[in-house]
């Protein structure tokens, strides 16, 4: 039977649905594609350009697989099961897998569904698998249409708000991050204007036993934000180097918190982290 | 595609790009309700394979070869409850219940962790009504509603309590299967959608309907060429003159982002949307006013250029209405003041936020009787505007509803029922409409922003020599509400006073912006907010404590209740308990209740005090019937006119029949607000559920218990005054005849025992509302934590404790998203910029702190049963109590209401040495707020 008694679509524009279980059953691409890793964010907004849904999960990657040289994280991987990765010794950075789910403004009923890779296509500025995968310096594995795959560092795929690296017709496939990443100590921190909001600024930083210290912005600024420390930085180096990099033209002003605010509040988490990995 | 459905195997072709939630209920699964469309809100919350998502953005598709539950299939089966319904059902864990299913559904799966921080844990559940701490109740296995006992004064649980728990209360778009609320079974529900207007103020030059009817399934394009040109407000009020007319169903002039252009109707949602879209519309933009302190300017476009009947107070000057009133002197009073305060205050537009969206199905009855099934507070009210607006005879209209999802005020409109009712008599046919939740924030009334200057005079020892008051009221593109906002706006929050000076220059102004309408408080909220923190920097200049200036200057009962005039009028002392009220908070901030205050040096602590006082019934008139009939079988069926949107009036008029008959609670069937039920209710608004309609109840209970104390003793032959009523029979010594006798007796010859009351909703009372806040600010974040939050009505008689202490905190938690976090953006085209919960921020569980509620010990001689109104007035001192506790802790003042952390952070900056450069202007700048340092001038003389 029909479902029809009620409003029988939500995505109106849509026509057709493509449920590809192998990469050469990918349609060409048209205008009018998306491809749909949950569907959470696809599903909330009227979407009047789409005509064709291409189903990312009839592939059946697997979700998460730890590998010799790092983790691989599959584009449809749930927020749900990334949350849950049972951490493996030797790996402290993974304690920032369930932070930084919790840091999504949608309910653990969206983690269930999410992907972490459609956290990262959507190119929001307060994604928090974009400050993730910054931090852990992914590397993102792309399908291109024509069969060929290319790599991209986690740092270069978002290039602004509602923007990313992504060319029409490709696929994010995978993120792997690196082993050496894994290893490092980190910290994660998040402001927000209301309890459990959307983050107005959300910090990763960093450090391996060497003192070296990297420390990643998201959410305050317009595209993720990376600073590099050789060996660590004191407070003052800290402010001025990150003061230096939150100039006017990088901050994100939105309705989630003013600029001012945002700035402000990353220069103080960017202290709260120093501190907690200089202990 | 198949699937398990609450055990059962399903088959079902969904459509592409359709979610889950439609799948669901079209499978008749209507306890899986619509509130966002976005997964924001879970009401929508079904288990697929046993993990909770929000199944409006699940794909359908993905639900192949699972197993679905919906509350529906929650519990044992047979009619056994799951133990969260139980939970929920003896915490009284909700009040309109469209959150229920869904949060309930939720409670099942967590884990103990997530139990035990609900506030993570329920982030993405919304509830409009409760303020949370009932549901916080429900996750503790709390006990909040006494079982059965049928007295005034205990918390008896609501007739409809196991219907929503188990999601099978009907609102408006779940269609009962009987066809007696809807249209016949079986009968195909046409789609309406409507074409809004792009531009904030355009002429329609020209409308080509081809394209659109072009698309396959669409049967009507109705445009301002089709459908009656007759101007109508779409606010509802017992006096129909007390709005202007100034709306057209459709108009050829758009007068806002967002307004109706054309209605579409077709088979299929599908075919109206895709109608919609292609819609060719023609506009001649013209020149737009976006901010209502440029509307009086000369050279400010003209809005409305209507005829003197429209009763638009000037439209050459854009002002809906206005009044300038007062009493003695306010020059000389501030001249002879030691000290004064001239400040301006700022209150924000706000969306109801409502979880069920408005919505309407219409369609004819076999008799050729238009009926209109409507999510409204207003049936009768509505009955009559469709008649009005379409020509038609009383009796040729039915308007009803059954649960309401909600209201606030923003349901005492016709929005979309004119709109269905002329395309269902047009095609014949059954049509309806129901809005996303994006329509709900860009085509549906909100709170009218307002600006207030407050200027207040006092001797040195506190005692008021002069009030002033000038309000600014924003009404938008239309004046619904935009006088009875205004004028009630200006009433209670200055009467509460006693001064001799007192003068009030009040003025609500057309804008090219959706239209304002009633909201909770109903224009008391924002001037609450100006006097209670005017009242405050009073008493900052004075050096006085801030309860002990009030103490000195509220009226008491023998004083005269004035504001902008000194006219006779019906609001009486019904009972006075005020004082009650400041003592008791007083007494809570002294004990310093509450959570501990954060430690180290950036957190400042401080508490802050406001009251409110609200007559018991709107003016002009509120009328109310009730008629109350014995069955045969003994129980009693009770017709009230009024509307349940989760203000817990059904109780209440269950209770006041319980103890006028002594027959139980479950042995009284109450139908509601049905046009074809009953004679005339003006409806569900101005907190007169209990106090209006609930007089009415009694009396027509009373008029029942004395054909029934008549009767019996003729019966028994005894004298009228030894009959006692006793557990459904009249009693005399040891003898006793039953209801269910008395009725089979009547029924003999030919007559039912019946009971009719009404009431005319004067003359009034007053109700007080007294809120008290200990804060905690950080002077380098701006964050703000509410330590302590205590309560005191003043609400006469409490007849349903449990219920009543709900409205109060719900009150309070809808009040404390308006002074903290909502807001409704204007961008620069004139478009909402903000329409959806995740970035309009309606209070989660996280955002609400625990409110202590007491109440004064009072009974009113005018309500019933000693009872006052406490719906709305618990909204109104909240956003200034909070913002004096925040300028007690800081030294200094926001005076604008969202009180953000980045506002708070920009107001203490200056004190901060690592205060940046700020950053790009935010989008406030577009609209500026008031600066926070300036407009002050506390002089002392």
């Amino acid at each position: 039977m029909r479902a029809s008694e009620e409003p029988a679509l939500d995505l109106h524009f849509v026509e057709t649905l493509v449920r590809p279980d192998r990469r050469a059953a990918l349609p060409e691409p048209l205008p009018g594609d998306a491809f749909v890793g949950g569907g959470s964010w696809l599903f909330s907004e009227p979407q009047t350009r789409l005509r064709r849904l291409i189903d990312l999960a009839s592939f059946g990657w697997t979700p998460i697989e730890p590998r010799p040289e790092g983790l691989e994280i599959a584009a449809t991987c749930r927020l749900a099961e990334l949350a849950a990765f049972e951490p493996v010794a030797g790996w402290p950075a993974a304690s920032l897998f369930r932070p930084s789910c919790d840091a999504l403004w949608g309910s653990f009923k969206i983690h269930n569904v999410a992907t972490v890779g459609g956290n990262l296509c959507l190119g929001l500025p307060a994604a928090p698998m974009a400050a993730l995968a910054t931090a852990l310096q992914g590397v993102f594995l792309v399908w291109q249409p024509d069969g060929g795959d290319r790599l991209l560092a986690a740092i270069d795929f978002l290039t602004g708000p509602g923007e990313t690296a992504l060319r029409p017709g490709e696929i994010l496939r995978s993120v792997t991050l690196p082993a050496t990443a894994l290893r490092r100590r980190a910290a994660i921190r998040q402001a927000s204007l209301t309890s459990h909001g959307r983050s107005a600024a959300l910090l990763i930083g960093t450090s391996d036993p060497g003192g070296a210290m990297s420390l990643t912005v998201t959410a305050a600024v317009r595209r993720p934000l990376r600073l590099d420390f050789r060996s660590p930085p004191d407070a003052a180096g800290l402010q001025a180097a990150l003061s230096q990099r939150l100039n006017p033209a990088v901050l994100f002003d939105d309705l989630h918190g003013s600029a001012d605010w945002k700035r402000h509040m990353t220069l103080r988490l960017a202290e709260d982290i120093r501190r907690e990995l200089a202990a | 595609m198949k699937f398990a459905l609450n055990g059962a195997s399903r088959s079902v072709e969904p459509a592409a790009g359709q979610c889950l939630r439609t799948v669901l209920r079209g499978l008749g699964c209507h306890g899986v309700k619509k509130g966002c469309d976005a997964g924001d809100c879970g009401a929508c919350t079904v288990l697929v394979d046993g993990e909770a998502v929000h199944s409006c953005v699940y794909p359908a598709f993905r639900a192949e070869g699972r197993a679905i539950t919906t509350i529906e299939g929650l519990g044992a089966g047979a009619g056994d409850l799951h133990p969260m319904q139980r939970a929920f059902l003896a915490a009284g864990a909700f009040q309109c219940g469209f959150c229920t299913p869904g949060m309930i559904l939720t409670a099942t799966v967590l884990d103990p962790a997530q139990r035990r921080d609900p506030a993570q844990a329920l982030k993405g559940n919304i509830c409009r009504c409760t303020g949370y701490r009932s549901i916080r109740d429900a996750l503790l296995d709390r006990v909040n509603i006494d079982a059965d006992v049928p007295a005034c004064g205990r918390s008896v649980p609501a007739p409809a309590a196991v219907p929503v728990v188990t999601g099978r209360a009907r609102y408006t778009m779940d269609f009962p299967v009987d066809g007696e609320a809807g249209p016949a079974p079986g009968t195909p529900v046409l789609h309406c959608r409507l074409h809004r207007s792009p531009y904030p103020h355009a002429r329609i030059r020209r409308i080509d309907r081809t394209a659109a009817l072009a698309v396959p399934g669409v049967r009507l394009v109705l445009t301002h060429e089709d459908v009656p040109a007759r101007l109508f407000s779409t606010a509802r009020h017992e006096n129909a003159h007390d709005d202007p007319d100034d709306t057209r169903m459709l108009d050829d002039v758009v007068r806002f982002v967002g307004q109706r252009v054309a209605a579409v109707v077709a088979d299929t949602e599908q075919a109206a949307v895709r109608a919609c879209a292609v819609l060719d519309v023609e506009y001649e933009l013209l020149p737009a006013l976006l901010d209502a302190e440029c509307a009086m300017l000369p050279d400010a476009p003209i809005l409305h250029d209507k005829p003197a009947d429209a009763r638009i107070a000037d439209c050459r000057r854009n002002v809906v209405a206005e009044l300038h009133g007062g009493i003695g002197d306010v020059t000389a009073g501030l001249d002879a003041a030691d000290v004064t305060v001239d400040v301006t205050y700022r209150s924000q537009r706000l969306q109801h936020a409502h979880l069920e969206t408005h919505a309407a199905v219409a369609w004819q009855d076999p008799d050729g009787v238009l009926t209109v099934r409507s999510s409204t507070q207003v049936p009768f009210l509505v009955r009559d505007a469709l008649c009005t607006v379409l020509d038609l005879p009383r009796e040729r209209v039915r308007v009803l509803c059954e649960r309401v999802g909600g209201g606030f005020g923003g349901k005492q409109e016709m929005l979309v029922e004119d709109i269905v009712a002329c395309a269902a008599l047009r095609l014949g046919r059954a049509v309806g409409i129901e809005y996303s939740r994006e329509e709900a924030f860009i085509g549906a009334a909100g709170r009218h922003a307002m600006l207030v200057r407050v200027r207040l005079g006092a001797t040195r020892d506190g005692v008021l020599t002069a009030m002033a008051m000038d309000v600014l009221s924003d009404t938008g593109a239309y004046g619904n509400h935009a006088p009875g906002v205004l004028f009630h706006g200006c009433g209670e929050s200055v009467g509460v006073y006693r001064c001799a000076n007192k003068w009030i220059d009040g003025v609500s102004v057309y804008t090219n912006t959706p239209p304002a309408g009633a909201f909770r408080g109903y224009g008391l909220s924002q001037t609450n907010y100006a006097i209670e923190s005017a009242m405050d920097e009073l008493a900052e200049a004075l050096d006085l404590d801030p309860i002990l200036l009030r103490e000195q200057n509220i009226v008491r009962p023998g004083d005269a209740m004035v504001s902008f005039d000194s006219a006779e009028h019906d609001v009486e002392y019904g009972s006075y308990g005020l004082d009650q009220c400041l003592a008791l908070v007083r007494g809570a901030l002294d004990r310093d209740a509450g959570l501990q205050a954060p430690q180290g040096e950036e957190w400042a602590v401080g508490a802050g005090i406001a009251l409110g006082m609200i007559d018991t019934i709107p003016p002009r008139g509120h009328l109310s019937q009730a008629r109350v009939s014995l069955e045969p079988d003994g129980s009693v069926t009770l017709h009230v006119g009024t509307a349940e949107f989760g203000n817990g009036t059904s109780t209440v008029h269950v209770q006041f029949a319980a103890a006028i008959l002594s027959v139980p609670p479950d042995r009284i069937h109450l139908s509601q607000s049905d046009t074809a039920q009953l004679g005339y209710d003006t409806g569900a608004f101005g907190s007169t559920g209990t106090v209006v309609a609930g007089l009415a109840t009694v009396r027509a209970c009373e008029a029942l218990r004395r054909d029934l104390v008549a009767v019996a003793a003729m019966r028994l032959g005894v004298p009228e005054a030894d009959c006692v009523l006793q557990d459904g029979a009249v009693h005399s010594g040891t003898r006793a005849v039953s209801y269910a006798a008395l009725a089979g007796a009547a029924a003999d010859s030919d007559m039912t025992l019946q009971g009719f009351g009404e009431t005319t909703g004067s003359p009034r009372s007053v109700a007080f509302n007294v809120q008290g806040f200990r804060v905690a600010v950080n002077r380098v974040t701006g964050e703000l934590r509410i330590l302590h939050s205590i309560h005191a009505a003043d609400a006469g008689r409490v007849i349903n404790p449990a219920q009543c202490v709900g409205q109060i905190e719900g009150g309070v938690a809808q009040a404390v998203g308006a002074a903290l976090t909502e807001r409704m953006v204007i961008a620069p085209g004139g478009a909402i910029a903000n329409p959806s919960f995740r970035n309009y921020h309606v209070p989660r569980m996280a955002d609400i702190p625990l409110t202590e509620v007491v109440f004064a010990d009072t009974f009113d001689r005018l309500g019933p049963f000693g009872a006052k109104s406490m719906s709305e007035s618990p909204f109104n001192p909240v956003a200034a109590a909070l913002g004096n506790a925040i300028a007690r802790a800081t030294g200094t003042r926001i005076r604008a209401t969202p009180f953000r952390p980045d506002s708070i952070f920009r107001l203490l900056a200056p004190a901060c040495p690592s205060r940046p450069d700020t950053g790009p202007p935010s989008i406030e700048a577009v609209h500026p707020v008031t600066d926070p340092s300036g407009g002050i001038a506390i002089t002392p003389t």
